[in-house]
């Protein structure tokens, strides 16, 4: 398997990123020029704040040249896996449904939550049990995901909300509780919680690594998973 | 302008008619209006140190693990792998106290550049602030705009807050105190000096555009008290733009790895001028510029304006000719402006040019070294410079209430409602997160060295203020041995001196006791002082502020896989006190709350306490121990109960020994009072599996090692002779713990 995390200007979670995916597979960084995916499997887009965010988080980098491609190869089936300000890019750029607004508490918030898994029959979780409960890091000020009521009900009867916090960690309002979002192939998956910092048990949980080990077997195994 | 114009215009920018009068006589006439703005700040105390810089002298500078050492523009240690750590602590009081968020957030945006710009890379950040007491508006206005200010910088930029502390006291209500570590790590072959070097050589203007921001910063707001009209001041405050700021760290740094630049300097306080004629000074040459070729973000401006901005996110560097278009390609990838706006001369001659016309030229050495440095006046104060604090506590409360305002007090309780704003977790090095241990460790396996680093920032002014000389010296102490509490040795020290007006006496003694024993204690300990920051002037309405020295130390840990931490994790482990603990109620947290100030501090024998954090290093090495935590504000009780609450894990403890250690001469409840809430340095509560600690103790010179009980249960109880003195539950002791400050703010 072989990823490709790009680099926005901006991003900041990018070498974090890289280096977790390197315990699950070959990986590479992709500027935020480039046109082509060098032939990656997977597409990681990373947490920061790429290109300032001053306007609204994730509104200019998807419109960088390197989203056309990774819209293209999600549109197709690969999968993509965005982080925090990845997962605000997916959504401005369409490839997610929602949106995702400041937190509640109006503060940025660094610290360690449990996310139950809600769908383990997407790209991301298939190596998970259905309501296994992972320890990942959140640190974001705009993480709080929004919908309106009805698209939620049925992101819901989709399984698209395929990670929720845990009763009493849902740190920033999100509606549903909302942690983790994919579209309707379940090839794409937007989250706030960081698993690439939860994959090193020296630095915190290991848990993350469901989410890459889940991406390793997808691209082995193919698609085929079962609903 | 004319004479007589010029003549009244620099004492407005701060010089003195003696200090005008030099400047004549180093130019040989009298100063145009670019020469004389650039003179007065480079001849501010911010710039020139002129009341610090000969009693600075007496810190010792040099070690074996020094690579860079004060006069760059971060200071830099070995190692080993080949690698080296920078490091420096900077103030942005001033700035702060005007406008808080922005204050705070360029002040990382500073101390940040000061780290890449020796090449390194920049891994953590730490700050150590100071505020008034949380119930003033005013304090929780300035908490609350400082803490989201450094979280706004640093998580934009991408790099973790791992650490710092916040205290509070009454003279810093005025005059907030914020100041910023930044620790890097290098390959040392990519260390990079800032002395401009080769005559011809071009000078290269990096990062962002040039505006009327921070006119007069370190002259206007850096080097004098703030007074009735602060609001006035705020157009002098720069702002900040944490995303140029990534862009200009990640271009240098590989401008570097491809060994494009000659030289390379940041711009900070006093902008262009102190950058160009600090790298023509250092390189022993001459600097012209042309102040037209600078970009501006502003039309207008007059050359004095764009030779003293203090815009923020700029670079300054050195390059052959041959290679600018190579600099220009890695410049265009990150989208980040660079300008030839200069070249170096043989000339030691700062010239400013504007479309190749001279408009200033002033000699470099008279610039950087003639600046009259001043001696000062000290003068030990016949009485207390500080009114006592205000009593927060009746006397006669009982040692259970007592302990319970303790950990809920401003200066104790829980900082997680700041710390949790700061991202402590990018680059995926951290170890011990805020809160989890005395000192933040990073580890280097992705920087390719085995181990990690830990850091810790530490100061207690209000204790200074009772004792300037052995307040300094516990200040060293109490960031030595939260750097134990991980097993780390001390590769060097950076400090930051917060004081107020040092032509006042009184304030001048306090900064030459604080010195002497900074001195002392570094030697001590055989640390070297590899960089810092003085920030004088911090008076405001209120008054002088507590002398505050604040002291930073990067340590190494051989093996980060078996750290202690902070708290109890687990029931049935032996809990011990390790360290020539002597408490005392001189300048403890409990006098504070009960509105009163001690003169003195119990003395202290230095070798002692070097050779005791030489024993609780090797026994946090040894891997044996479950948890280490430092005893500081609050005494013992509180270390106690910090660490019940970290996990819920209670404890039985017996303090016989201990209130006999201090009790001769004590009536027996005083005893205990001060055995559990008396402060001092050399303390650290440890525990781990009863043969481990038991063996530890027995290893141990009786006076240096007690046995204090066990871990478990629900409670934490204190006992002598047999019987309990204080029983709480660790879950109110928590409550009051966490609640403390976070309340203030809900």
């Amino acid at each position: 398997m072989k990823l490709g995390v790009v680099r926005f200007p901006g991003s900041c979670d990018e070498v974090d990123a890289l280096l977790a995916c390197r315990r699950f597979g070959e990986a590479e960084i992709l500027w935020h020029r480039d046109r082509d995916l060098h032939g990656v499997d997977v597409v990681v887009l990373p947490g920061g704040f790429s290109y300032g965010d001053y306007l609204r988080v994730g509104a200019i980098a998807r419109f960088s040249p390197v989203m056309e491609a990774v819209t293209e190869f999600a549109r197709a089936g690969g999968p993509v896996l965005g982080i925090c300000n990845g997962f605000q890019v997916l959504c401005e750029a369409g490839l997610l449904p929602g949106a995702l607004l400041p937190n509640t508490g109006l503060r940025f918030l660094c610290r360690q939550v449990e996310v139950g898994v809600a769908n383990p029959a997407t790209a991301f979780t298939r190596a998970c049990a259905r309501g296994e409960r992972l320890s990942l890091p959140v640190k974001h000020g705009a993480g709080r995901f929004h919908a309106s009521e009805a698209e939620l009900d049925e992101l819901e009867a989709a399984g698209q909300i395929a990670l929720r916090y845990a009763a009493g960690h849902n740190p920033n309002g999100s509606a549903r509780d909302a942690a983790g979002v994919t579209n309707a192939a379940g090839n794409v998956l937007g989250l706030m919680p960081h698993p690439e910092h939860a994959t090193d048990p020296l630095t915190g949980s290991v848990d993350g690594g469901k989410l890459f080990e889940s991406v390793a077997q997808h691209v082995t195994e193919g698609a085929a998973v079962p609903a | 302008m004319s004479e007589v114009a010029t003549a009244q215009r620099h004492r407005e920018l701060g010089l003195t008619d003696s200090e005008y009068e030099r400047i004549i006589d180093k130019l040989g006439r009298e100063p145009n209006r670019v020469e004389l703005a650039v003179f007065s700040l480079m001849w501010s105390e911010h710039c020139a140190y002129k009341h610090s810089r000969k009693l600075l002298g007496r810190l010792p500078t040099e070690g074996e693990h020094v690579v860079m050492g004060p006069g760059e523009n971060a200071g830099a240690v070995d190692v080993g792998d080949g690698l080296a750590v920078a490091f420096k602590v900077e103030s942005h009081n001033h700035p702060s106290a005007v406008e808080p968020f922005q204050g705070a957030a360029t002040g990382v945006g500073g101390i940040l550049r000061d780290v890449f710009a020796i090449g390194a890379r920049p891994i953590a950040v730490l700050d150590s602030l100071r505020f008034g007491p949380l119930d003033s508006p005013r304090s929780r206005y300035l908490m609350n705009g400082a803490v989201a200010g450094i979280g706004h910088y640093g998580n934009s930029i991408g790099v973790a807050t791992v650490g710092g502390e916040i205290l509070f006291g009454e003279p810093y209500e005025h005059n907030c105190l914020i100041n910023a570590m930044c620790v890097g790590i290098a390959p040392r072959k990519r260390l990079v000096r800032s002395a401009a070097a080769g005559v011809g050589n071009l000078v290269v203007l990096l990062g962002a555009m040039t505006g009327r921001d921070g006119i007069g910063g370190a002259s206007v707001l850096a080097s004098a008290e703030l007074g009735e009209g602060s609001a006035s001041k705020r157009p002098s405050v720069q702002i900040g733009d944490p995303f140029e700021e990534k862009k200009v760290l990640e271009c240098c740094l590989e401008l570097l790895d491809r060994e494009l630049l000659e030289s390379l300097q940041d711009l900070g306080a006093a902008g262009l001028s102190s950058s160009a004629s600090e790298m023509a000074s250092k390189g022993e040459v001459g600097i012209d510029l042309d102040v037209a070729r600078v970009p501006r973000r502003e039309p207008g401006m007059e050359a004095f304006e764009v030779m003293v901005s203090e815009s923020q996110e700029r670079m300054l560097c050195v390059v052959e000719p041959a290679r600018l278009d190579a600099v220009r390609a890695v410049c265009d990838e990150w989208d980040v402006r660079c300008t030839a706006i200069g070249a170096v001369t043989d000339t030691r001659r700062l010239r400013v040019l504007e479309q190749g016309e001279p408009v200033g030229d002033m000699p470099v050495e008279a610039l950087v070294d003639d600046c009259p440095l001043y001696d000062l006046a000290p003068e030990r104060p016949p009485e207390p410079v500080y009114a006592p604090p205000r009593a927060r506590l009746t006397a006669g409360a009982d040692l259970r209430s007592t302990l319970l305002a303790l950990l809920g007090s401003n200066n104790i309780a829980s900082k997680r409602w700041a710390y949790e704003q700061y991202d402590g977790l990018v680059g995926s090095r951290t170890v011990r997160r805020p809160g989890s241990s005395d000192a933040a460790v990073l580890h280097l396996a992705h920087d390719g060295a085995s181990g990690a680093i830990a850091m810790s920032i530490d100061g207690n002014g209000r204790r200074v203020a009772c004792d300037p000389y052995t307040g300094a010296v516990e200040a060293v102490l109490e960031c030595a041995r939260n750097l134990a509490c991980v097993g780390a040795e001390p590769l060097g020290l950076t400090n930051c001196l917060n004081f107020a007006n040092p032509e006042k006496p009184h304030i001048a003694w306090q900064l030459e006791q604080a010195v002497s024993g900074l001195a002392d204690a570094c030697r001590g300990l055989g640390v070297a002082v590899v960089g810092g920051n003085v920030s004088l002037y911090n008076e405001g309405g209120g008054g002088p502020i507590y002398p505050t020295p604040v002291v930073g130390m990067v340590g190494r840990v051989p093996d980060p896989g078996s750290l202690p931490e902070t708290g109890f994790v687990e029931d049935g482990h032996a809990i011990a006190l390790l360290g020539p603990f002597l408490p005392a109620l001189a300048g403890s947290e409990l006098e504070a709350l009960r509105g009163e100030m001690a003169d003195g501090l119990p003395e202290l024998d230095l070798e002692a306490h070097a050779r005791a954090l030489e024993a609780a290093r090797a026994a946090v090495r040894a891997g044996v121990l479950a948890t280490a935590h430092d005893v500081s504000d609050g005494g013992l009780a509180c270390a106690l109960a910090e660490s019940c609450l970290a996990h819920g894990v209670g404890a039985q403890v017996d303090l016989d020994a201990l209130v006999a250690r201090v009790g001769e001469g004590e009536a027996e409840a005083d005893a205990l009072e001060v055995a559990l809430f008396g402060e001092g340095p050399g303390g650290m509560v440890v525990a781990g599996p009863h043969d481990s600690v038991e063996q530890l103790v027995a290893s141990l010179a009786p006076d240096t090692a007690l046995i204090l009980g066990e871990t478990g249960g629900e409670h934490l109880t204190v006992e002598t002779g047999a019987t309990a003195r204080l029983e709480i539950e660790v879950a109110a002791a928590a409550t009051a713990f966490e609640r403390g400050v976070a309340d203030h703010f809900s």
